[in-house]
């Protein structure tokens, strides 16, 4: 140590000595003086004789010569506090100006020693934290802290222990006091070294306990679901209806007892068995079934055209379709048909019997042309059937006239297989069997309504009024003509049977009824006792009177003398008569052409004219039916598709093809279109109707 | 119901038709006219055909749905009409 002093001492003294020199020599010498500390250090001895001879100059060997003016000079020598290790030129990059930049001030602190030291402050946190640890266990306040305080809180050593005896047990809320106190206090508590005891004790630890308790697991179930696009629609589609049931529900609150019945009514549907879901698919089934059974004459219904038509010059053909039949009804014969107007595939089938003798039960069908071997509704009846109609604008009501006189309306939106409405004896039924049936546009409240003709000779107007049939006699037919005396001078009936009747497609009052005198009366619905005028159409019953479907001047009639005749209604003979060698059960015009109609008979027989192609005669005379026996009593074109439907007494239908001949148009000219539509066909006839005045006004 | 045990009867005993199964809405066959093997088998690839295309079908256009699917093979002809909650599978040796 003493060593080290020297030479320091003379490292200092060495480098003040020289510090007058210039800072090179100066430098070279601090370090020549270093090394030779670093020598002296070793080498007592040496030293002690330096440092007696140190006031002789001892010159080194390299030190620089100077002039005693350079000598002389004098370095201002300027003691700062800059750290001499710290770097001058620290440069940093400035990510902001993308390139290096010096720092301007550089730290200058120079750090020669570190001690880290283990006092506290007393207020600090740490401080705290371990005088409460040290305040804690109070009763063994033997451990020995270095006090300062003795004297002064001594008479407070006892209230001491006493005081945080309490505070343990009350709570930590004072604890920083009491500690602070009881800190305090215990730092001036004197223990005995001699007979000091310290007592400690230990409160009751609660026991601890341990209780749990296990749920039941919720019940869990994996869903999984996709969603698609089409998904959501049906949500949102639901949704809606939700909304739009609430509305209603909110708009029929005072309805509520309907609701009610209703309710139960569907509740009970619910429980009964679940295949009654199955119906509409079954059909579906149905119907493809068959489809492909008779997939050969669905075939020929669409796309079949006959080809040789081309080469008869002016005859067509009918080709088979379907047959519809029945087994209920193998006994009974076609009596009425009739196409629907909305459904273009549904038509309607009356069945009873002509027979006078054999009258028995009947029966309403429906069939589809999709489905050939069952029908899609039928309704047994226990008189026969001899007319029906559909209503053109409610395709599901039907006005059926029966035998017995009487009438009824069928709904066929319901289940049940009893009509909706039916006429009784009381309600004004007719007296005879009602020959026809016709619906009539609804009144003037709405209410439906239609007109039935019968042998009793009244033509009456019934009107659908909530649940019942209310009836209007609108005309009653007379015997025009000589009337002749009974043989006992009874007076002769004096009303006519009518057995058949049409209404004008578009003058709606007018109306013309057939009568089994062979005489058609046309009427008017406003006169009811008169008639317009009256034609003496046949020799006997007139079947069938038909206004022609586009022109209005024209109709046709036909009856069991074997006769067809066409009338222009403003002239009292016929324009044509036809005679088709048996009874002529039905004649209809065709809704495509003004000129086309078909006439059956009762040989079987289906006859076509086209007074457009041939006046005279029938351009397909073609027997449709197998036996010879069987009667056609029927016949009715479809709305849209070229095909026929024939009834026969045996109860069966037969649907028949057009081919092309028979539902030709006029030959287009050259270079000029056709105007098509109804014009067309009214044309037409009215040019042939012309032909044939002619010749009379020419006789006139 | 009982018009629906008619309808059904009928297209059983139709000239040409092998078998019908209806199937429920899991594809769990619960009427049939086969043995229990073919029947199984039939339901449960048909179910899968038939939810396939309506999915085809309504997602092109999802106000559309699926009406019926026929598959004409070499031996026969599948229809299947499938409805929200029952789906009827008949099999038919068309008449050619």
């Amino acid at each position: 140590m003493p060593v080290t002093h020297k030479t320091l001492v003379k490292s200092k003294q060495g480098s003040n000595a020289q510090s007058q020199q210039k800072p090179l020599a100066a430098k070279t010498a601090k370090v020549v003086s270093k090394k030779k500390d670093e020598d002296d250090g070793t080498e007592i001895g040496e030293g002690g004789d330096e440092w007696m001879h140190g006031k002789t100059l001892i010159k080194p060997p390299d030190q620089l010569d100077l002039t005693e003016a350079e000598l002389k000079e004098e370095f201002t020598r300027i003691l700062t506090a800059n750290n001499p290790h710290a770097p001058q030129n620290i440069v940093r990059y400035s990510f902001k100006e993308r390139s290096y930049k010096p720092i301007s001030s550089v730290d200058q602190l120079a750090v020669h020693f570190f001690l880290e030291g283990n006092l506290l402050h007393r207020d600090s946190d740490e401080a705290r934290r371990q005088k409460a640890k040290q305040g804690l266990p109070d009763e063994k306040a033997t451990v020995v802290t270095e006090t300062e305080d003795e004297k002064l809180e001594t008479p407070l050593q006892a209230a001491g222990g006493e005081e945080a005896g309490d505070v343990e047990e009350g709570g930590g809320e004072d604890g920083a006091h009491s500690v602070d106190s009881k800190t305090g206090k215990k730092e001036q508590k004197l223990t005995n070294q001699f007979n000091f005891s310290e007592r400690a004790s230990q409160t009751l630890n609660n026991p601890l306990r341990e209780r749990g308790c296990q749920t039941e697991p919720p019940p869990r179930a994996s869903f999984s679901a996709t969603a698609n696009q089409w998904e959501i629609y049906d949500v949102y589609l639901e949704e809606m209806q939700k909304q739009e049931k609430n509305k209603e529900k909110a708009k029929a609150v005072p309805k509520k007892e309907d609701d009610k019945g209703k309710k139960k009514l569907t509740l009970v549907e619910t429980q009964s068995d679940d295949l009654t879901k199955v119906a509409k698919v079954a059909k579906i089934i149905e119907r493809m079934v068959n489809q492909n059974t008779f997939d050969d004459i669905a075939q020929d219904f669409r796309y079949f055209e006959d080809a040789s038509d081309e080469f008869r010059e002016q005859e067509g053909t009918l080709l088979p379709l379907w047959k519809f039949q029945y087994d209920q009804a193998k006994r009974l014969s076609v009596t009425a048909l009739c196409w629907n107007q909305s459904y273009k595939d549904l038509f309607a089938v009356g069945l009873g019997s002509y027979d006078f003798t054999k009258q028995g039960r009947g029966m309403l069908v429906f069939y589809s042309l999709k489905n050939s071997t069952y029908p899609e509704y039928n309704y047994p009846t226990t008189s026969g059937i001899l007319c029906l109609d559909i209503h053109p604008d409610r395709p599901y009501l039907v006005a059926v006239g029966f035998y017995d006189g009487c009438v009824a309306v069928y709904n066929l939106k319901e289940e049940r297989p009893e009509p909706v409405y039916k006429s009784s004896s009381k309600s004004g039924k007719h007296t005879d069997p009602v020959w026809q049936v016709r619906w009539q546009k609804d009144d003037m409240d709405n209410h439906q309504n239609f007109f039935s003709v019968s042998s009793d000779g009244r033509v009456v107007s019934w009107t659908l009024v909530k649940s019942e049939l209310v009836f209007t006699d609108i005309i009653k037919l007379s015997l025009v003509g000589a009337v002749s005396e009974g043989p006992e001078g009874v007076p002769p009936p004096t009303m006519a049977c009518g057995t058949s009747f049409d209404f004008h497609k578009q003058i709606n009052y007018l109306f013309l009824v057939g009568t089994e005198e062979g005489k058609i009366h046309k009427c008017s619905k406003a006169y009811s006792s008169q008639f317009l005028e009256t034609y003496d159409a046949h020799n006997m019953a007139v079947d069938a009177v038909k206004w022609n479907q586009f022109h209005p001047k024209v109709f046709i009639s036909c009856s069991s003398d074997w006769t067809v005749k066409i009338w222009d209604h403003t002239i009292r003979t016929p324009v044509f008569i036809f005679d088709l060698n048996a009874a002529v059960g039905d004649v209809a015009w065709s809704p495509y052409s003004s000129t086309v109609f078909a006439a059956v008979t009762a040989d079987g027989k289906v006859h076509v004219f086209d007074l457009g192609i041939n006046k005279y005669e029938a351009i397909c005379q073609q027997p449709v039916v197998a036996k010879k026996k069987t009667k056609l009593t029927h016949i009715e074109f479809n709305p849209v598709y070229p095909i026929i439907i024939v009834g026969d007494d045996r109860g069966y239908v037969t649907s028949l093809k057009l081919s092309p001949n028979l539902r030709s148009k006029p030959k287009e000219k050259k270079g000029q279109e056709l105007p098509r539509g109804p014009e067309v066909e009214i044309a037409k006839m009215e040019k042939l109707l012309s032909l044939l005045r002619e010749p009379e006004n020419s006789k006139a | 119901m009982a018009e629906v045990e008619e309808t059904l009867k009928r297209i059983q005993t139709h000239e040409g038709v092998i078998g019908t199964i209806v199937v429920n809405a899991e594809g769990i066959p619960i009427r049939t006219t086969l043995d229990n093997s073919t029947t199984v088998q039939y339901a449960g690839l048909l179910h899968q055909l038939t939810m396939k295309a309506r999915s085809t079908v309504r997602d092109i256009d999802p106000q559309n749905d699926l009406t019926f699917l026929r598959i004409r093979s070499k031996k026969h002809e599948i229809m299947v009409a499938p409805d929200k909650e029952y789906m009827l599978i008949v099999i038919q040796n068309p008449s050619e």
